[in-house]
This record gives structure tokens, C-alpha cells and sequence, in this order.
């Protein structure tokens, strides 16, 4: 958790929230960039007991290659699944996988667990209250151990070089 | 003029494909036989959907107006940040509700088994509260 110390606890994501706004109102007029200021300010002061504190990005060129193989990754997942649904010969198999983190923040589970909601045929249902065990669920798995792998390798290492390292 | 006519085309296959996306996330939603493989359609399915919609949208203004529009790639952005986020919720409350899931369902986490509930609290290491 963040604490409010500062009236801008979170100068980046005050920064992010601006440059939304002004990309909603579509105009960079005195009035909407004062109108975007405040609520830039006010918005964090109003949720900081949300937000968990964010790890520094140690490696940027890591963090974008790993943004483009999810983007990827979320097309690819999408015809698949699309293609399980609506192929009427489809014999799923779903299941219920416990997986064990490897990353130990909770800014990154936060990510693994989206990226992995996001991706291939799976689905993340449960976070333990020990924070060491996701529990996904998968539309349609041939082996257990290698799905397992597969995350482990293409999303969770990646994420713990770039912010655990 | 060929140029537009290839722009057209280019726009009416993301409008098809987004339709043809969002049809089957919706019949995933009411043919899956379970709660937690209906999450699955509309999690990805109808993402991608809604994605192809609205780069047809985007590219067709750009044509048409000339200018780029970037609210487009907005919605695209909170609905990537949104999506995941409701679906666990959903998952964990149907968890919680011990909502039945089919037979044939591979595996069986301790959140599902009747005898494991409010027996054995799983003991909460604190993440930096203190």
C-alpha cells in the first residue's frame, strides 16, 4: 500500500491519468488540461489505499518485448478458443490447475494473473491466501505439466527478470 | 482509387471478423456446460471481437476524415485491463459459491472440496502491512 504522505503519491500514474484524459476530451485547451490536472491529482489521493507499490522497471527493452509476445499471444488465444467453441466435433478437457509462483510481489502476481486471463484457453480463479499457489482454470489441457511449463517459461520468467531482478 | 478500394476491403474483414468473434464468445456463453468454461468466451473471444471493431472503426475515420483517432485504442486498453480483472472476480466468487462444475473436469483444488472448507484456515502470511 502506498502511503499518502505526498499530495502526489503516484507522480507516474498522475502523469498516465492526464494524458488520458486529454486523449478522451480530444483537445488540449487551457480548461481540459486544468480539469485533467485535478482529477490527476485528486484520483490517486482518492484510491492509494488500492494501489500496492510498484517495483521499478529494471529492464524497459525486456518489458516491451514481453508486451508485444502478449499482445501476440492474446490473438493467437483468441482463435483458439474461438475455434474450441465453435468446432461442434471438440472434446474439451477442461481443468483445474494449482500452479506455483514463482515471482513473490504482489504487483507482479497482479500481472502474471491478468497476462494468464488474457492468454491461452486458461483462465486464473483463485489466488491462495498464502500468495504462493494460483489456481487456473483451463478450457482444454492435454497435459498438465506441460501448460505449467509453458507459463512458468514464456510469461513468469520473463516478468521476474524484469521486476525482481 | 485501387488504394480505397483495398482500404475497404481491409476495413470490411476486421468489421466481419469482429462480428464473427463476438458471435462465438456469445454462444460460448450459452452453450458451455459450465460456469467456469462460460468465463472463457467472453474473456477472449469477445475481446478480440470488440478489438477487430474497433480497429475497422479506427482505420474507416482515418480514411474517410483523414485524421487518426486514438479513443479508439483507449477503449481497446481499458477493456484489456478490465476483462481479466472481472473474470477473476467471477471465478473466485463462483469458487466461493461452490458453484458445480462438470465431471469430467480435470483436477480437484481444495477450494472445491466440502471437507477442506473453514476446517484447516490456510494461515495468511502478511505482505508488508505492518
Amino acid at each position: 500500500m502506498i502511503k499518502p504522505r505526498a499530495w502526489l503519491p503516484t507522480p507516474l500514474l498522475s502523469i498516465l491519468l492526464l494524458m488520458v484524459w486529454l486523449l478522451l476530451v480530444r483537445s488540449t485547451a487551457f480548461g481540459q488540461l486544468l480539469l485533467g490536472s485535478f482529477l490527476a491529482v485528486i484520483i490517486p489521493l482518492g484510491t492509494h489505499r488500492f494501489w500496492d507499490l510498484q517495483p521499478l522497471v529494471g529492464k524497459p527493452m525486456l518489458l516491451l518485448r514481453f508486451v508485444l509476445r502478449v499482445l501476440g499471444d492474446i490473438i493467437v488465444a483468441n482463435i483458439e478458443v474461438a475455434w474450441l467453441i465453435a468446432n461442434p466435433w471438440r472434446r474439451l478437457r477442461p481443468h483445474f490447475i494449482e500452479y506455483p509462483l514463482m515471482v513473490e510481489q504482489r504487483f507482479t502476481i497482479t500481472l502474471l494473473a491478468n497476462t494468464i486471463s488474457l492468454t491461452p484457453g486458461t483462465v486464473s480463479a483463485n489466488l491462495r491466501m498464502d500468495g504462493k499457489t494460483l489456481l487456473i482454470h483451463a478450457l482444454d489441457v492435454e497435459d498438465e505439466d506441460a501448460l505449467i511449463r509453458t507459463i512458468r517459461e514464456r510469461y513468469e520468467r520473463p516478468l521476474k527478470e524484469i521486476y525482481e531482478c | 482509387m485501387t488504394l480505397y478500394v483495398v482500404l475497404e476491403g481491409i476495413i470490411a474483414f476486421f468489421l466481419v471478423a469482429g462480428g464473427v468473434f463476438a458471435f462465438i464468445g456469445s454462444l460460448g456463453l450459452a452453450h458451455l456446460r459450465d460456469f467456469y468454461m462460460r468465463l472463457h468466451g467472453t474473456t477472449k473471444a469477445t475481446t478480440l471481437g470488440i478489438g477487430c471493431m474497433l480497429t475497422a472503426s479506427m482505420l474507416y475515420f482515418w480514411v474517410i476524415e483523414g485524421k487518426p483517432d486514438i479513443q479508439e485504442v483507449l477503449i481497446t486498453l481499458f477493456l484489456f485491463i478490465t476483462a481479466p480483472v472481472s473474470a477473476h472476480l467471477l471465478a473466485k466468487t463462483g469458487l466461493h459459491l461452490q458453484l458445480r462444475h462438470i465431471d469430467k473436469t480435470g483436477g480437484s483444488p481444495p477450494e472445491l472440496r466440502a471437507e477442506e472448507i473453514g476446517k484447516r484456515p490456510i494461515p495468511h502470511r502478511d505482505h508488508g502491512h505492518g
